[in-house]
């Protein structure tokens, strides 16, 4: 009886440790950001106003919805907005393209190798992200690595615009968030039977047939994990747009943190970040709703 | 060669096939003829080679040297999917994201075939094996019995010439098992398929198979009938692999035209036995012996009037083993060998059986020895 208990014990501590942890480091802030994002700017702190006002000891709510009218009032918003969604899936579609076949090639190798290559994915999270971005800046620049080199060889004679164009923001976002899409691809084409591949053979199919047919449709779990892992943050992208990236284009994260900082308008940045978060959260129901059906097949 | 044409001439020609992972030879140097319509079994233990020979037949494993012809047509440079041969995978490799439907449709729908013809090809295929009302069912949603028969299906769909079955049954429990065993037979014979089935179970090869090959260490120790292979084992291996067997070291001591004798320090008695082959006095052999060819009882069997009984020893009963419809004696000789005796239990009270600690006499007819020198 008293080891039952313990053990019930045991089990709502394991499952409310991380309870806790949503509770104080996501659901609190995002209340606070929700509940800024109803209120006007105003010169004081803190910088905006209060939801509820007293009024001869009566309590009053206020709300503004002029933090969210007024983003589809001016045309910065919504074209970062698209801007941003456009940016996180051109570079999800690239990084699918260059992880899966790396990631196949590494489910496919012999024990030995894969776990080197597997290092090899992860080992540059040991360098700072920032740094990496910042060595991105001394290849793509006008008298970068990348121009001299090809300035060197004859293959041009003016200086690329390499730097501060989509190009850039493709190549840092892709080169930075790459292993997040191999290593859930990796996971799940590891866990691939190889003898289904030879039953499909055995069966009459040529290998690029017997790849659409039985793996690819077999890593649609592996394929929207890794998606989202490279979409979801790619979308609110500060740093590598900021470094790398046009100045006369931004991304909405970039609109975020001027908002915040530089114009200090409070109500403005929160309603921003409630709207990437609404855009984000669509995505992600999808892939819940789709691991759960998968969750189901597998049983 | 002439012979090809006739109807029992090879139909699966391996020849002289080898095959080397690195350092290690799975397939030794193997020569085997398969005829047209017929079941041959591999046997074999695990790491025998049977499954790399199989491989090579459906094409997943090249050989090292040496040629495998299918139907007269050497399959060196052919592709597994272009091979006229199905194959039944142990784990059944069924698609899990596909239905069973799907799943046997597959090897149709890679030849393009028109969708009446394939979805009436499926119904037939589906219809013989008994899974009719199952096609609209994923894999996970079935029993194992009813997987076994999916990947049958699947497998037969094609009509190869040649199904290459890798231990069709060792996933299902020993009921269904020998349920399954019978289908398979029926099948087989309903579509006039050459089956080759690789199985570690003599069981099964013994009750599928029309021939056997048995075989150890990448090399073919045997080929015959499963009842040549019981009853007339070639090699110690074979007699030792195939049922139980006891096996005693000697020496010839006499040849006759028609018998030989032979001394065995470990039996105390010398057996007597038809001679096969040509054995030299003084010639090392085994002499092996099935335990249910040889005789125990309580007194001694009527031997010549002259010199000690020829294939006949004394022991004392050390261990009895009740298996319902037989029993097994382990009788301990005086050398302190066991010998193992096995006894029908034909009445259901019979007389006072034999106990534990009983002496003794064991005895076996002088056709019952098998003389081996390797």
């Amino acid at each position: 009886m008293a080891v039952r208990l313990t053990q019930a014990a045991g089990r709502r501590l394991v499952a409310g440790i991380p309870l806790v942890w949503l509770l104080l480091l996501f659901l609190i802030p995002f209340i606070i950001v929700f509940r800024i994002s109803f209120s006007e700017v105003r010169l004081a702190i803190p910088p905006y106003t209060p939801l509820i006002s007293w009024h001869h000891g009566t309590p009053s709510l206020e709300v503004h919805w002029s933090a969210y009218s007024f983003l589809f009032t001016d045309p910065l918003y919504v074209s970062s907005y698209l801007y941003s969604l456009k940016v996180a899936a051109v570079s999800t579609l690239f990084c699918l393209l260059i992880g899966y076949p790396m990631a196949y090639a590494i489910a496919r190798s012999n024990p030995s190798t894969r776990s080197v290559l597997l290092m090899l994915i992860v080992l540059p999270f040991w360098t700072s992200f920032l740094l990496r971005v910042y060595a991105w800046i001394g290849l793509l620049k006008n008298n970068g690595v990348i121009n001299n080199v090809l300035l060197y060889l004859g293959v041009i004679h003016q200086p690329l615009a390499l730097l501060q164009t989509d190009f850039a923001v493709y190549i840092g976002i892709v080169y930075s968030y790459l292993p997040f899409m191999i290593l859930p691809l990796y996971a799940n084409l590891e866990k691939h039977d190889p003898a289904l591949l030879e039953a499909a053979a055995d069966l009459g199919a040529r290998p690029l047939r017997a790849f659409l047919a039985i793996t690819l449709p077999q890593s649609l779990a592996g394929i929207v994990a890794g998606s989202l892992l490279v979409f979801i943050p790619a979308v609110g992208e500060y740093v590598i747009p900021t470094l790398l990236g046009r100045t006369d284009q931004l991304m909405i994260g970039r609109v975020l943190s001027d908002e915040f900082f530089e114009n200090r308008d409070w109500p403005v940045a929160s309603a921003v970040a409630i709207l990437v978060l609404l855009l984000l959260v669509i995505p992600i129901m999808l892939f819940q709703r789709l691991e759960r059906r998968e969750l189901e097949a597998a049983k | 060669m002439a012979e090809s044409a006739e109807p029992t001439a090879a139909y699966v020609r391996i020849a002289n096939v080898t095959k080397k992972f690195g350092d290690f030879t799975a397939v030794d140097n193997v020569s085997l003829d398969i005829r047209r319509g017929e079941i041959f079994c591999l046997l074999g233990g695990s790491g025998s080679g049977k499954t790399t020979l199989l491989r090579m037949l459906a094409g997943f494993e090249r050989p090292s040297s040496g040629s495998i012809s299918i139907d007269g047509v050497n399959m060196s440079t052919i592709a597994p999917f272009e091979r006229p041969v199905n194959m039944m995978f142990q784990s059944y490799a069924l698609f899990p994201h596909m239905t069973v439907e799907k799943n046997v449709a597959f090897g149709l729908e890679q030849e393009h075939l028109g969708r009446d013809a394939i979805r009436r090809q499926v119904g037939e295929i589906l219809e013989i094996v008994k899974m009719s009302g199952f096609g609209a069912r994923k894999p996970h949603q079935l029993s194992g019995g009813q997987r076994q028969r999916v990947a049958l299906a699947r497998a037969l769909v094609k009509r190869p010439k040649l199904l290459l079955l890798d231990e069709p049954l060792a996933a299902l429990d020993k009921k269904l098992r020998e349920h399954t065993q019978f289908e398979l037979l029926n099948i087989q014979q309903r579509l006039g398929v050459t089956f080759i089935v690789v199985t570690h179970d003599q069981e099964e090869a013994m009750t599928l198979g029309q021939r056997l090959g048995v075989m150890n260490h990448g090399r073919i120790a045997q080929v015959g009938t499963p009842s040549d292979i019981y009853e007339s084992p070639a090699t110690r291996f074979v007699a030792d692999f195939i049922g139980s067997v006891n096996m005693f070291e000697g020496q010839v001591s006499e040849e006759g035209a028609d018998f030989v004798r032979i001394q065995c320090g470990e039996l105390g008695t010398p057996v007597r036995a038809e001679r096969v082959l040509s054995q030299s006095r003084g010639a090392t052999v085994w002499t092996a012996i099935r335990p249910e060819k040889i005789h125990i009882s309580r007194r001694a069997p009527g031997g010549g009037p002259a010199g000690p009984p020829e294939n006949a020893v004394r022991g004392t009963v050390r261990e009895i083993a009740y298996m319902g419809d037989m029993s097994i004696y382990l009788v301990e000789l005086a050398s302190g060998k066991l010998l193992r005796v096995t006894l029908p239990n034909t009445a259901r009270r019979g007389e006072r059986p034999i106990e534990r600690q009983e002496s003794v006499w064991l005895s076996w007819h002088g056709s019952s020895p098998v003389v081996l020198t390797e």
